[in-house]
């Protein structure tokens, strides 16, 4: 451990406020380019599993229309 | 060579007969410069100081704005689909294109600089650097921008489109268009970034027109 | 040989329902090793390793700025490449690829030029300096912007990917020129660039943090690929008939 305690290690030196501002701004970027390309994938899943759901119903009703 | 001739000639002809098109991007070009020294200052000193980067950044605008047409006319006439399926490589007639465009509105920029450039203050014995920086930029802009163009030929809002995606590819060729003539402002050597120069517009002459067509084949999808 | 599996390799590949299989097979467990990867990297850097005898800790940026840095030139590399395949072999996966890499490097470049300037300020006294590797990376996140931009713009996504793709082929040769313009800028103006560390002289005790960090972030680049990849895949196959299975009946260990 390069820290006397916990507190020193927030502190880093002096220059807590650059070290740990450019730690978060990464962790935000990269976990938000994380959570778009997972939310991307489920909205496609939900539009297609939607629009086949229509496309069965659709295929149900021309079957009974025409009985 | 004939299929060439041929190409520049219609070119030529066709942009002079609209005569706007080649005269308002040297009013740009001489309006934009005008606006540094009201907005910055007129004092001597200070305008030296700005003058190549401004002349550059002008020359650079007063080219890719007027790039945004550049294949728009062709398409909603169809000669653009001509163009791209017609037995002579498509390279060809882009090219004559390009130099006709680059005829009828960059040489005249490269014509006119030495006089902004004096207006601005810089020493008479730049002047000739200024006209050859830009004898030697203007045509890799316009052929760097005609890419651009032909990515975004299509799209209906390309204009500021068109600036994104150009901008950055310009750079170079600005770092040392600017830098020669600040190079020369300052008494030092010249003919090394010349050649610099030089080479960009070799590599964008002898590459660019390939990626122009290929862009418009992209654009007219097939 | 090799030659011959390369190639089979690609086939494979570029064939997009075998793209979705085997990426689902390579995501559950290359996401946990890539988080691993990065947080043990991250850790030990920013906890036990040394600090440095002249900038004491704020250089411990370090271990995120050059690992998000190289992502983000590599992934511009990437384009590059995935541009070339797409616009002369017109590979199908190369197009979904064009797609797939760019906003993750789009980030890491943002989080170079942020955590550059964070770096900076303690360091070189301002947030902002117009040094060499600095203004690369900014244009390095314009020419990101333009290919995004691009491919949002076009509506038929073969299309707009072929576009991104010539107009990433082109930014490649842009990136080199640019870095040696953007030196010799340097040359011309003087500027007061205080080199942060000289090649090599880096302490292994802090190299091994930084090499391992590095690794973990490349390997997240490629988990966030793969995921986007698999969007686009999904997308642009969604009128056969393994997409429509798939919506219906989600395999074991899949959502």
């Amino acid at each position: 451990m390069a820290f006397e305690s916990f507190a020193d290690f927030l502190a880093m030196g002096k220059h807590g406020f650059y070290v740990w501002s450019a730690y978060g701004i990464s962790a935000f970027l990269i976990i938000a380019s994380m959570v778009l390309a997972l939310r991307g994938q489920g909205q496609v899943r939900q539009t297609l599993a939607r629009q086949q759901r229509r496309a069965e119903l659709d295929a149900e009703v021309n079957d009974e229309s025409r009985t | 060579m004939s299929a060439f001739g041929a190409a520049l000639k219609r070119e030529l002809l066709v942009l002079w007969r609209s005569p706007a098109e080649m005269i308002n991007p040297l009013f740009f070009f001489v309006m934009v410069i005008s606006l540094f020294p009201l907005a910055i200052s007129p004092k001597p000193e200070v305008l030296a100081v700005i003058a190549p980067g401004v002349l550059w950044v002008a020359a650079l605008l007063a080219v890719m704005l007027s790039l945004d047409g550049l294949f728009r006319r062709d398409q909603e006439s169809g000669v653009l689909e001509l163009l791209l399926t017609a037995p002579v490589m498509a390279v060809v007639p882009v090219t004559a294109k390009l130099l006709a465009h680059w005829l009828l509105t960059g040489l005249p920029l490269v014509l006119v600089s030495p006089v902004l450039a004096h207006m601005l203050q810089l020493p008479n014995a730049v002047l000739g650097t200024v006209m050859l920086s830009l004898l030697l930029g203007t045509p890799a802009l316009t052929i760097i921008g005609a890419i651009g163009a032909a990515l975004t030929v299509g799209l209906n809002r390309g204009g500021i489109l068109l600036a994104v995606l150009v901008l950055p590819l310009y750079i170079p060729v600005l770092i040392f268009g600017a830098g020669v003539i600040r190079a020369a402002a300052e008494g030092g050597a010249v003919n090394g970034i010349l050649a610099i120069l030089g080479a960009l517009l070799a590599l964008t002459a002898s590459l660019g027109p390939l990626a122009v067509s290929a862009g418009l084949k992209i654009s007219s999808g097939n | 040989m090799v030659w011959q599996t390369i190639k089979r390799w690609y086939h494979m590949l570029g064939s997009p329902r075998y793209f979705y299989t085997f990426s689902s097979l390579v995501l559950p467990w290359l996401t946990p090793i890539a988080l691993v990867t990065l947080l043990t990297g991250l850790v030990w850097g920013l906890g036990f390793a040394p600090s440095d005898y002249q900038q004491g800790n704020s250089y411990r940026i370090i271990f995120i700025h050059v690992p998000a840095s190289s992502g983000a030139l590599m992934g511009y590399m990437a384009l590059g490449v995935a541009g070339l395949v797409a616009v002369v072999w017109r590979m199908k996966m190369a197009e979904v690829m064009l797609k797939a890499i760019a906003p993750f490097g789009a980030a890491l470049a943002a989080i170079s030029l942020v955590t550059g300037a964070l770096w900076g300020k303690p360091t070189w006294g301002t947030y902002w300096q117009w040094d060499a590797r600095m203004t690369s990376m900014l244009i390095l996140l314009f020419m990101y912007v333009g290919v995004i931009a691009l491919q949002n713009v076009i509506r038929d996504p073969r299309q707009a990917a072929r576009a991104a793709g010539l107009l990433a082929m082109v930014g490649v040769i842009n990136v080199i020129i640019v870095k040696y313009s953007v030196e010799w800028v340097q040359t011309l103006h003087q500027g007061s660039t205080l080199k942060l560390f000289g090649e090599s002289t880096i302490n292994p005790a802090m190299k091994y943090p930084l090499l391992i960090s590095m690794l973990g972030l490349w390997l997240l680049y490629a988990v966030n690929v793969l995921m986007r990849a698999r969007t686009e895949v999904m997308w642009r196959e969604r009128r056969s008939k393994w997409v429509a299975k798939l919506v219906t009946r989600p395999e074991k260990g899949e959502r």
